[in-house]
């Protein structure tokens, strides 16, 4: 089950020979592999491959893609995570301390998120997680007829999460816009990831503003990352930029997770019906909705030096792509992969990554008490017109899903 | 514990990914054993408070365990569950 990564000093190819694996004619950053990417994943499933179209080698096997998360020195995260080399290249904005960086240096910053999202701080907001929960979802059960997305998927986190952090009122409509500028723009300089660059200014000015400590209400996870450049474990430079990352990453990947949960529940109601019968399933069912629909699709890496993949030679200063999505519907890992199962034993599945730039807030809290909720208040969730994806570069989920909720 | 998630053992969760955040690759180490691993931090300490299953004295998080060829042989139990 596990793959094969050896060092591999002098098989590699050199600059302009052709790589030593299949070349696949797949632009996994296009619309038609959004809308309907199962097949072409299949195809990537085969081998370690090479994208002619982005110039990038590609792993999709579960294993491939695992081994790959946990050799963070070979595979490194601090050239970008997206397509863009930033040793070529200047990032589009000033790199992430944390997502763009490795050990040693991204441990130190890990830490300190890790502290201030530790399950100690998790208990300490569970209760008023789980009343706006029940809120929200009594609200739309009066309402009956709903989209899912705006008002339940987005509606949600919004009512929590900028509170936790501890931001102002005014402002808030930056935060989704600002986040999914910056996942299309880890994807290549495609239509996707230029139009968004291009409006993204007003967003990066905000997000920028609410950064700074003044900004930030007594109490919230943005102050208490502050705190910490008091003790000296971050300086006063690097604070704002890990808020950044709590902005940029915790609030649009929990919503296409949460997207995608009410989503697997409407479209199959035998599980939305074993749900109903088991509320203290919703924490798995979260679980299996990320594996089944991987709001985040793809990440990069970039080789700092010769290897070997499964025997599959990758030079240095070389990007991977590695197919999250893919590699939790591996056959080879997963029984039944394309079946939304949610008593399944989800345990190892990568939607959240895995090694030490796993997801370090994994929205499980919120993702389980949606689901809590409407597993104990809602008899039924049905799709009652056209359910319409929304396109980026990185994150999986959708526009519109307008549903009809009926009351237990 | 990455040993475990590599090879799909599916009674270590490590929902945090060997990060030392959730307990969800609590073990239970076998007594002749227990001696030979590394020291437990204090993160890890109080991360095993609060784990689901019942903390005994053998308790340690599998992702503070680096497998070296010393342990070659380690004996863990699985507790009965980990949320």
């Amino acid at each position: 089950m596990s793959a094969s990564i050896t060092s591999a000093q002098a098989t590699a190819h050199g600059g302009g020979t052709p790589p030593s694996v299949p070349h696949l004619d797949v632009d996994p950053f296009a619309i038609d592999f959004f809308e309907n990417p199962c097949p072409a994943q299949e195809a990537l499933r085969e081998a370690v491959v090479y994208l002619d179209k982005w110039s990038v080698y590609g792993v999709a096997r579960h294993a491939q893609v695992h081994a790959v998360l946990n050799d963070p020195l070979i595979f490194c995260s601090s050239r970008g995570v997206g397509l863009s080399d930033f040793r070529k290249e200047k990032p589009w904005r000033p790199p992430s301390l944390i997502l763009e960086a490795d050990p040693p240096a991204h441990t130190r910053t890990r830490a300190v998120l890790s502290k201030v999202l530790s399950p100690a701080m998790m208990k300490q907001i569970r209760d008023g997680f789980l009343a706006a929960a029940e809120a929200n979802v009594d609200e739309l059960l009066q309402r009956r007829h709903i989209d899912a997305i705006a008002d339940l998927a987005e509606a949600y986190p919004l009512s929590v999460f900028p509170n936790a952090i501890g931001l102002r009122q005014e402002g808030r409509e930056h935060l989704l816009a600002y986040a999914a500028v910056v996942f299309s723009a880890f994807g290549p300089p495609n239509e996707l990831r230029q139009a968004a660059i291009e409006r993204s200014a007003p967003h990066q000015a905000y997000v920028a503003e609410q950064c700074r400590r003044t900004n930030l209400a007594p109490g919230g996870f943005g102050a208490c990352v502050h705190a910490f450049s008091d003790t000296g474990e971050i300086t006063l430079k690097e604070a704002p930029l890990l808020v950044r990352s709590l902005l940029s990453a915790g609030l649009d990947t929990t919503v296409n997770g949460l997207g995608a949960a009410i989503y697997c529940l409407a479209r199959f109601p035998d599980q939305m019906a074993k749900l109903r019968a088991d509320p203290s399933l919703a924490r798995n069912a979260f679980e299996e909705a990320v594996r089944f629909e991987s709001p985040v699709q793809t990440f990069f890496r970039t080789t700092t030096r010769e290897v070997e993949i499964d025997g599959h030679a990758i030079g240095e200063g070389e990007k991977v792509l590695m197919f999250l999505g893919a590699a939790n519907r591996d056959p080879r890992r997963w029984d039944e992969p394309d079946r939304n199962d949610l008593t399944r034993r989800t345990s190892g599945h990568i939607g959240f990554g895995a090694g030490v730039h796993m997801c370090v807030g994994q929205a499980r809290l919120e993702g389980e008490v949606v689901l809590a909720a409407l597993a104990r208040k809602a008899a039924s969730i049905e799709i009652n017109g056209p359910v319409k994806r929304r396109y980026n570069n990185t994150l999986r989920g959708l526009e519109s899903l307008p549903v009809t909720i009926k009351l237990a | 514990m990455l040993a475990a998630t590599s090879h799909g053992i599916d009674g270590i969760l490590a929902e945090c990914g060997g990060n030392a955040m959730c307990a969800t690759c609590h073990v239970y180490v076998d007594e002749s054993w227990l001696g030979r691993l590394p020291a437990m931090g204090s993160e890890e300490d109080a991360l095993l408070d609060g784990a689901a299953a019942e903390r005994r004295p053998t308790s340690r998080l599998s992702c503070q365990i680096k497998l070296t060829p010393d342990l070659d042989g380690l004996v863990l139990r699985l507790p009965d569950r980990q949320v």
